[in-house]
């Protein structure tokens, strides 16, 4: 792929409105710095490499392809580590008291060797420190892990594993074009709690068109015969640009049905909380109280700070928002001139943090609290209660809470909520 | 010189032809070979000033424009000639601008596609022209086009005019092949205007323009006597007086001049804001020296059919007003009166020559007023008379009244297609099933068949252009004129959304076609109203008779349940997104409905789009 000239990257970048440049160093301004990790402060590692594309996926992956053949593996953690060099600078002034959590993402991170994302791991200790107990979890794709891979990576001080497994349908894992068997994402959680790992997440996509009822609850069987403490549950999106879309386009498949998708994710939730795994977001289940929940990604839903590193990686640092060079090969080029990898930034408004809120918080079991919200949403939180959306008891002790129903339509909810 | 030019020097002409057979575009040569617009500021359609002309690729208003020429060949070559010519528009809906322009002119070019042959406005344009005793040249256009049949449609357009094929020149408005010779004839064969120049000055308004920084600009032709830029005008009609700020010709700028002459065509400018002041079809004089008759004005146009216009935001009504006050200043045509919907707020119910006009007025309002409007489906005015004897006129479907109706008149148009013959009976199936009456039946020439209807106006101002292209293959075409109305044994369908009647959806329609309509309108609204999150019962109904039924199923889910990671930034710009499209909704009741309903509803086809298919 060619990478674009300066020029045209930078009037790209401009076409955002409100999106500003970042300065060359990536500096943060005085306010971002003032309350550097006060909820909680995270690191994201992304890792954009695929053995092949799926076709129903708009992540920022690559397959060896597409990048020429050649894969920067080994100076691909290099390269991350001279952001998180950079990331220390940026900080300096006001360094997070420890990271809470680490969560290595993709892409497909099990392409790299263990002890390569082990020495990325290791880096962050030494930049910020982890803090005792930290949650680090690693995304692997089911066909890329065997036990000793899951042994070296819990030795390497992973706590946590999330599979892609997507479903346990024949059928289902074919048209979505993955490469692992249907027996294998259930194996490898299981070796991965073999391996050490107490917590081990499963992600299921559902919806896909061709899918049966039997298909999906089988699925969720399988998911839950494995014995993990965490299950994610997506309706299948069809994103622009994606293969699968291309496919719909052309009626070589129907489009996903919203009616099936509800029907889906009820049965989710009865079997899920049947197996004693508790919904804490819309698409996320944990069991116990809240030991398994993914405390990355609650930072994320509930207003905490994170550095993300990596082509294409998002970041928050105090009502900064940024996102880096997709490509790895500009992502590398800026930071091999010393440059900031920041493609562009936004400073959140008071209104735009106070919508984030609520469409982050509402999808939370926790819910939201009613001060939270203006006149307006207030008004909406009513209907919202009259129409069934809002849980009664909740509600009378002052959250916005979704019901099961409510949480299907969780975002017409949010837009009730908003001015 | 304007102001002493001798009539007999001047040629007052007019472009008449059907629909994008090429009126502006032979202008456009015009323009150039007579050097009014050199090659550097031309551009095609150059008097289709307006952007809405430009988009469409359609006249919409007449111009006029005052062009030097000394004619090449022929007995009165090297003569110095002036010549007034109005470009005129061809759509049907735009009927009144023809006429109006016609009554200031001698002559008239009329053109003729020569890839097409005539059509249904060529007939009704020159018949105009014949009506106002102007001399007509035929002329076809477009014999670069490798399609064109110059020699076929010279004896079809002879025989149509009444000359011999020979008279029937031949154009091209692209290459600008035969112009010239057409400038030439039009010197030879028009006559020059009759006027008497002595006496008190009588000038005919035959346009009359509202411009923000000049205020009205009133645009004249001098029958009799003479105007000077001194001069004090007096308008015949309601014996105001103004001071002239500036007279000229237009060529095709506003060029100042000292004085306009017998025969002579050009505008005056008084500083007048308001253009009733400036009434079309009315008569200038001078207050000096005033003439004692005023000379035969114009009819109004009328309204053909109605619509309400509401804004998406109730507090813009404001502006709405102020904006249709605005575009009235322009457009003699338009009319409008407040009115309320329940549905819909306060709104105005307003009059248009046809779809065309209302589409034009509605994408000006929205487009250089910036209003977000909703237009209700388009109705035709109805006059109900009760058995008591009270009479209503219903320009609102919703306000029909609901007593002992003793009978209701719609008004009918007098329709002409011209087809060829092979599709005939496509053509008189489509009509009879409009409820038509033929009258009648010529064959223009072997091939071509002119078919003439009664029809009722209510049935011809949806799909009935577009049903007609698609039975002919694109070849019939389509002209029509209000001819008085009819008794009908008409109902209103009521629509009833969530169990409430929305006043917005109310529609009469005939007797025999009710039910239909009612199945089709509540299939069509199914498909236009976005599930909501309960169920939603559509019916049509006659009174309290339900006659249709559909259901709104509740939408299950409205979640995106794939975590973007920690992307904030897209899920929060995707509820904006979401935000944006629930804000082109309308709340009816409880329910949302899309703007594009209120109007989309009657169409049969999955369009509005009254647009003629061009460029
Ligand atoms: N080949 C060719 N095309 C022409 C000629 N004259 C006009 N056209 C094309 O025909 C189309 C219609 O031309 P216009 O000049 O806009 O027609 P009009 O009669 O003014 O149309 P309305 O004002 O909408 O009634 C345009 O695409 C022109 O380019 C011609 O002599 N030869
Ligand atoms: C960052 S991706 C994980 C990447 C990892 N390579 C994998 O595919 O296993 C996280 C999860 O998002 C879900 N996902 C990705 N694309 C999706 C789509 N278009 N619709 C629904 N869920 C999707 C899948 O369940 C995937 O496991
Ligand atoms: S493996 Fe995961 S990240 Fe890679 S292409 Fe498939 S879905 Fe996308
Ligand atoms: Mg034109």
């Amino acid at each position: 792929m060619e990478l674009m000239p300066e020029s045209v990257d930078r009037r790209r970048r401009q076409e955002r409105a409100g999106d500003t440049d970042v300065p060359a160093g990536g500096a943060l301004p005085e306010t971002a710095l003032a309350a550097v990790g006060q909820h909680g402060f995270g690191v994201y590692v992304h890792v954009p490499f695929c053995a092949s594309r799926c076709g129903y996926c708009d992540f920022n992956t690559y397959t060896p392809a597409e990048l020429g053949g050649a894969q920067p593996a080994g100076s691909y953690v290099d390269t991350v580590r001279a952001e998180l060099a950079l990331a220390r600078r940026v900080l300096a002034g006001a360094p997070p008291r420890r990271v809470d959590t680490v969560f290595v993402g993709g892409g497909t991170p099990t392409l790299l060797p263990p002890g390569d994302l082990g020495r990325v791991v290791e880096a962050i200790d030494a930049t910020w420190g982890l803090a005792p107990g930290a949650e680090v979890t690693t995304e692997a794709n089911p066909e890329s892990v065997d036990p000793a891979a899951l042994r070296a990576l819990r030795s390497a001080g992973f706590t946590r594993v999330s599979l892609g497994m997507q479903s346990a349908a024949p059928g289902v894992l074919a048209l979505l074009d993955r490469r692992h068997t249907p027996g294998r994402a259930a194996a490898a959680a299981t070796e991965a709690r073999e391996a050490g790992f107490t917590h081990v997440n499963l992600d299921l996509i559902y919806g896909t068109p061709g899918e049966t009822a039997a298909d999906f609850t089988g699925s969720l069987a399988a998911a839950i015969a494995a014995g993990v403490d965490h299950v994610s549950a997506y309706a299948l999106i069809v994103e622009d640009g994606t293969r699968l879309a291309a496919r719909m386009r052309r009626g070589e498949l129907p489009y996903p049905d919203d009616d099936v998708a509800a029907d889906r994710y009820l049965a989710a939730e009865a079997a899920l909380s049947a197996a004693g795994l508790s919904w804490y977001e819309v698409s996320n289940w944990a069991a116990g109280a809240d030991g398994a929940r993914c405390r990355h990604n609650m930072l994320y839903w509930t207003g905490g700070d994170w550095w993300g590193l990596g082509p294409g990686a998002h970041s928050h640092v105090g009502g900064v928002r940024w996102w880096n060079v997709k490509h790895p090969s500009a992502y590398a080029a800026r930071l091999a001139a010393g440059t900031s990898p920041a493609q562009a930034r936004e400073v959140l408004t008071a209104a735009e943090r106070q919508v984030e809120t609520v469409l982050l918080r509402l999808r939370l079991a926790e819910g939201l609290p009613l001060s939270t919200l203006d006149d307006v949403g207030r008004a909406g939180a009513v209907r919202a209660l009259d129409t069934g959306l809002l849980d009664g008891a909740a509600y009378a002790a002052g959250r916005a809470v979704l019901t099961l129903r409510g949480r299907l339509l969780a975002d017409s909810v949010v837009r009730d909520l908003l001015p | 010189m304007p102001g002493s030019t001798s009539p007999a020097s001047i040629r007052n002409f007019c472009i008449i032809a059907h629909i994008d057979h090429g009126k502006s575009t032979l202008a456009d040569r015009m323009l150039q070979l007579t050097g009014v617009v050199d090659a550097r500021q031309m551009r095609d359609q150059y008097l289709d000033r307006m952007d809405i002309e430009r988009e469409r690729g359609i006249t919409i208003k007449s111009q006029a424009v005052r062009m030097p020429w000394q004619v090449r060949e022929g007995g009165l070559a090297g003569r110095q000639i002036v010549l007034n010519m109005i470009d005129t528009p061809g759509h049907v809906d735009f009927t009144y601008e023809v006429s109006r322009s016609l009554a200031a002119c001698e002559g008239a070019v009329l053109l003729v596609d020569a890839a097409q042959g005539i059509e249904a406005q060529t007939l009704a344009n020159l018949y105009l022209a014949l009506e106002n005793d102007l001399h007509v040249i035929p002329v076809l256009n477009k014999i670069d086009l490798p399609a064109a049949q110059p020699d076929k449609y010279a004896e079809e357009l002879a025989n149509l005019v009444g000359c011999a094929p020979e008279d029937c020149l031949r154009v091209s408005g692209k290459t600008g092949e035969g112009v010239p010779h057409l400038l030439d004839e039009i010197v030879r064969q028009f006559p020059g205007p009759t006027g008497d120049s002595r006496a008190p000055a009588r000038a005919m308004i035959f346009d009359s323009v509202y411009d923000v920084y000049r205020g009205v600009i009133t645009y004249v032709r001098v029958i009799d006597g003479r105007i000077e830029a001194r001069d004090r005008i007096r308008m015949m009609s309601t014996g105001a007086v103004h001071e002239l700020l500036e007279l000229g010709v237009i060529s095709p700028e506003p060029t100042k001049a000292g004085a306009l002459g017998v025969g002579e065509v050009g505008y005056l400018m008084t500083g007048v804001k308001d253009v009733r002041q400036s009434r079309v079809g009315d008569t200038v004089t001078i207050k000096g020296r005033p003439a004692k008759q005023a000379l035969g004005g114009y009819k109004d146009p009328k309204p053909m059919v109605y619509s309400g216009l509401y804004p998406m935001d109730g507090s813009e009504y404001p502006d709405l007003r102020d904006a249709l006050d605005r575009l009235k200043l322009n457009d003699a045509a338009l009319r409008y009166e407040p009115e309320t919907s329940a549905a819909l707020g306060f709104g105005f119910r307003c009059g248009f020559l046809g779809l065309l006009h209302l589409e034009i007025i509605r994408e000006r309002l929205e487009r250089e007023f910036g209003l977000d409007l909703i237009s209700t489906a388009p109705n035709v005015v109805y006059r109900v008379i009760m058995e008591d004897g009270i009479e209503h006129v219903v320009t609102n479907p919703s306000e029909y009244p609901t007593g002992k109706v003793a009978s209701v008149y719609e008004p009918v148009v007098r329709a002409t297609v011209l087809t060829p013959n092979d599709y005939v009976g496509a053509v008189m199936d489509l009509c009879q099933g409009r409820r038509g009456t033929l009258l009648g039946m010529d064959y223009l020439s072997t091939e071509r068949v002119e078919l003439r209807y009664t029809l009722p106006l209510a049935e011809i101002i949806y799909d009935f252009f577009d049903q007609l292209k698609s039975r002919t293959k694109g070849y019939a075409s389509l002209d029509y004129e209000p001819s008085g109305e009819q008794e009908a044994d008409l109902v209103k369908v009521d629509i009833l959304l969530h169990g409430e009647p929305v006043d917005a959806f109310s529609a009469i329609v005939h007797q025999d076609k009710a039910y239909n309509y009612g199945v089709a309108i509540a299939a069509k609204l199914r498909t236009l109203i976005p599930r909501q999150q309960f169920e939603v019962p559509i019916q049509a109904a006659i009174g309290n008779r339900v006659i249709a039924r559909e259901t709104i199923r509740a939408i299950r889910k409205d979640v995106l349940a794939k975590c973007y990671g920690g992307d904030i930034t897209r899920k929060r710009k995707l509820l904006e997104k979401q935000k944006e499209g629930k804000k082109r909704m309308k709340m009816v009741g409880r329910v949302e409905v899309p703007q594009e309903a209120f109007i989309a509803a009657l169409s049969s086809s999955d369009s509005t789009d009254t647009r003629t298919a061009k460029r």
